[in-house]
């Protein structure tokens, strides 16, 4: 090491590193919790002191995806003989998967989980669209009454979204948005807009707008100039407020269980719907939980170099 | 060919008017540096000919068309910013492509004008290179061969070397100066730098709170600057200025400096040509330090002074003489005068002196 530290300096190192560790387990445990019942046995998963060591099965995604009734009678030894071994494990818990024919009936978690990313993702584009043109506006143009543009589309964030739930719910059901993806969307969009905006217009000050006029006077015109410049140079911070839209979105609770209840409901208000009466099946509500924490996981982890810088960038002057 | 020519210039932010109607023809070719202290309108003069700024008043002329209400893009001109502005997300090799790319070129022509312009640059190894991993000097020529690449029709350049550090700015001050020799093009450039304005410019156009103060070649307003401010602006060490009168003594006009008790020697032709601006006061005296001669013995001519402060400048000193209550600048071979305190004669050299009229500032145009 060319490096010379002093022991005292090495000590702190090591604490801050054993600080950090703690910090990360404490932080990681409830989602270990979610992810190992995702993959227990359904009595293990109410235990206690509850197992850290066990087989892993894969048992209540089976349920999760599937419809599923309690069996009246034992099962037919040929039919179990028949049955694929996710079928199997069904029986084995004492339940038949309902079909009509051969054809499995699926859940109701796929369509809710492909309603989350339709609605999330539209959503998050929509808004982080909307919001780097308006940004930019405000950032490269004169415009009167900035400043209390600014504020008005800030102050759409004051209100908790619950106190505006109920009107909103009246208005969108006497227009017919109630349980649409369109409505679910325009919400979200509305919600995460005056974030983008503002989020945005701190990247776009931070871009020289000589880049753009070194532009304009090579013979582009302003449009070109924003989709060849700017757009590139803000990329970090769009990957920033793309991640922020997204997550918000994508976890939005309220709106989505006062505004949907079938056709576009998303996961959120779905996978707790599923306790349902009698004894809660934990490990299948775990399952969807853990498959609901995939897409941001992934989402996030794709931009982590962009989120990173992008965090930071809007925030430190040079 | 490109002239370039300002008529009635007026520019207003708000109700604060930055340029005064501006007059100005550039002559094709010609290498034009506009030069005033920060918000003079140098540079809102420079964006409006770019088309970066539009103009309240007047007519921008390029090649006697007029251009003002054209966008930046319709102008052909290029421009480079003291930002340099270069593209981070793109190689060097785009940046330098990137006007071309807004024309019709097909990419054989483009790659060619890039490695041609990027040969006479010097920075043909850069070419793959982002420019993040440049050297500032190497950023200024990335952007220089950006605006040269398309040939446009002039060529603006606001402090393009203002970001650089004192050594690389003299060198990359040389170049421009190579370039320019070489490629040749209607060039305007802005610097608050009297020395790079010196150096480069085959015409200087002096600004000052958005009026031009005077036009002139280099040694044209370093020799006969126009009035108090351009005395002042140009040059460094910086003139000497003080309040000065005229008697007429045996034969011989005398300038006194301020309140002394001897004058200056000066020949009697003065005399007419300050043409009555003597007697009734209000005169002004300009000298450069090296317009002050300095010696260590008496001599017919010489006032006895006394050295004050001495700032040694490596090739030459400057040396602070007292001349009543004022202080007079002189430029001295280093060492010549030792210390402070020491007395020495000084004079002033009546071909270097400059004559002004106090209220107004402007040059009596005296010359002996």
């Amino acid at each position: 090491m060319a490096a010379v530290r002093t022991s005292s300096e090495i000590v702190l190192n090591r604490a801050a590193i054993v600080a950090v560790l703690i910090a990360t387990l404490i932080f990681l445990a409830p989602i270990y919790w979610i992810a190992s019942t995702a993959f227990k046995p359904k009595d293990l998963a109410v235990s206690v002191p509850p197992t850290v060591l066990f087989q892993p099965e894969v048992t209540p995604f089976v349920r999760l995806f599937t419809k599923r009734v309690q069996m009246q009678k034992t099962v037919d030894p040929q039919a179990y003989e028949a049955a694929p071994w996710w079928e199997k494990r069904i029986y084995d818990g004492g339940e038949r998967v309902l079909k009509v024919g051969t054809d499995v009936q699926l859940s109701q978690y796929p369509d809710r989980f492909t309603n989350s990313l339709i609605v999330a993702i539209v959503s998050t584009v929509l808004a982080v669209g909307m919001g780097t043109f308006t940004a930019y506006g405000f950032s490269r143009f004169k415009i009167a009454g900035e400043a209390d543009l600014l504020f008005f589309i800030l102050s759409t964030r004051m209100l908790p979204p619950v106190v505006v739930a109920i009107p909103m719910f009246l208005m969108y059901r006497a227009v017919g948005l109630n349980d649409s993806h369109i409505g679910l969307i325009i919400l979200y969009v509305a919600f995460n807009l005056s974030f983008s905006v503002w989020l945005m217009k701190g990247f776009m000050d931070e871009i020289p707008k000589e880049y753009e006029e070194a532009a304009l006077v090579d013979g582009y015109t302003r449009m070109q100039a924003f989709f060849k410049i700017v757009l590139p140079e803000a990329a970090t911070g769009i990957a920033a407020t793309a991640v922020f839209c997204f997550i918000t979105a994508w976890n939005e609770y309220a709106f989505a269980l006062i505004m949907t209840n079938r056709r576009a409901q998303t996961a959120p208000p779905f996978i707790p719907s599923q306790i349902g009466s009698g004894l809660p099946d934990w490990t299948t509500i775990a399952a969807g939980t853990f498959l609901f924490l995939l897409p941001v996981a992934i989402f996030t982890f794709l931009l982590r170099n962009h989120l990173l810088r992008g965090v930071t960038f809007g925030a430190i002057r040079k | 060919m490109t002239q370039i020519e300002l008529r009635g210039i007026e520019k207003f932010f708000g109700a604060v008017q930055v340029i005064h109607n501006l007059n100005l023809a550039i002559a094709d070719n010609e290498f034009i540096v506009l030069l005033g202290q920060s918000g003079c309108g140098k540079t809102t003069t420079l964006r409006a000919i770019a088309g970066l700024e539009t103009i309240d008043q007047g007519d921008i002329l390029i090649d006697g068309k007029a251009v003002q209400h054209l966008k930046a893009a319709d102008r052909d001109i290029a421009m480079v910013f003291q930002s340099f502005s270069l593209y981070p997300h793109m190689t060097v090799f785009e940046n330098i492509a990137f006007p071309l790319r807004a024309t019709r070129m097909s990419s054989g022509e483009v790659d060619k004008s890039v490695r041609e312009i990027a040969r006479v640059l010097w920075i043909t190894d850069l070419l793959d290179k982002r420019p993040s991993a440049l050297s500032g000097g190497d950023m200024q020529r990335v952007a220089i061969g950006r605006a040269l690449v398309r040939r446009p029709k002039a060529m603006l350049m606001d402090e393009p070397i203002g970001a650089l550090d004192a050594k690389l700015r003299e060198e990359m001050r040389a170049e421009i100066k190579r370039l320019h020799v070489k490629q040749g093009s209607t060039t305007i450039y802005v610097t608050h730098d009297q020395i790079e304005a010196m150096s480069l410019a085959d015409r200087i156009v002096i600004m000052h709170e958005g009026f031009i103060q005077q036009v002139g070649t280099p040694d044209e307003v370093y020799s006969h600057p126009a009035n108090l401010f351009v005395a002042q602006f140009v040059g460094s060490p910086v003139m000497n200025i003080a309040e000065a009168s005229v008697t007429d003594q045996a034969g011989a006009a005398t300038v006194t400096v301020g309140d002394a008790a001897a004058g200056f020697e000066f020949p009697r032709a003065l005399l007419s040509k300050l043409n009555g601006h003597a007697a009734n006061g209000g005169l002004t005296l300009g000298i450069r330090p090296e317009g002050v001669l300095v010696r260590r013995d008496a001599a017919p001519g010489y006032l006895p002074v006394e050295a004050h402060i001495i700032e040694p400048l490596g090739s030459f000193d400057i040396v602070d003489l007292q001349v009543g209550s004022k202080m007079l600048r002189a430029r001295t071979k280093a060492g010549y005068v030792s210390g402070p305190g020491e007395k020495v004669h000084a004079r002033i050299d009546p071909e270097q002196a400059h004559f002004f009229d106090t209220a107004s500032g402007k040059s009596l145009g005296v010359r002996l």
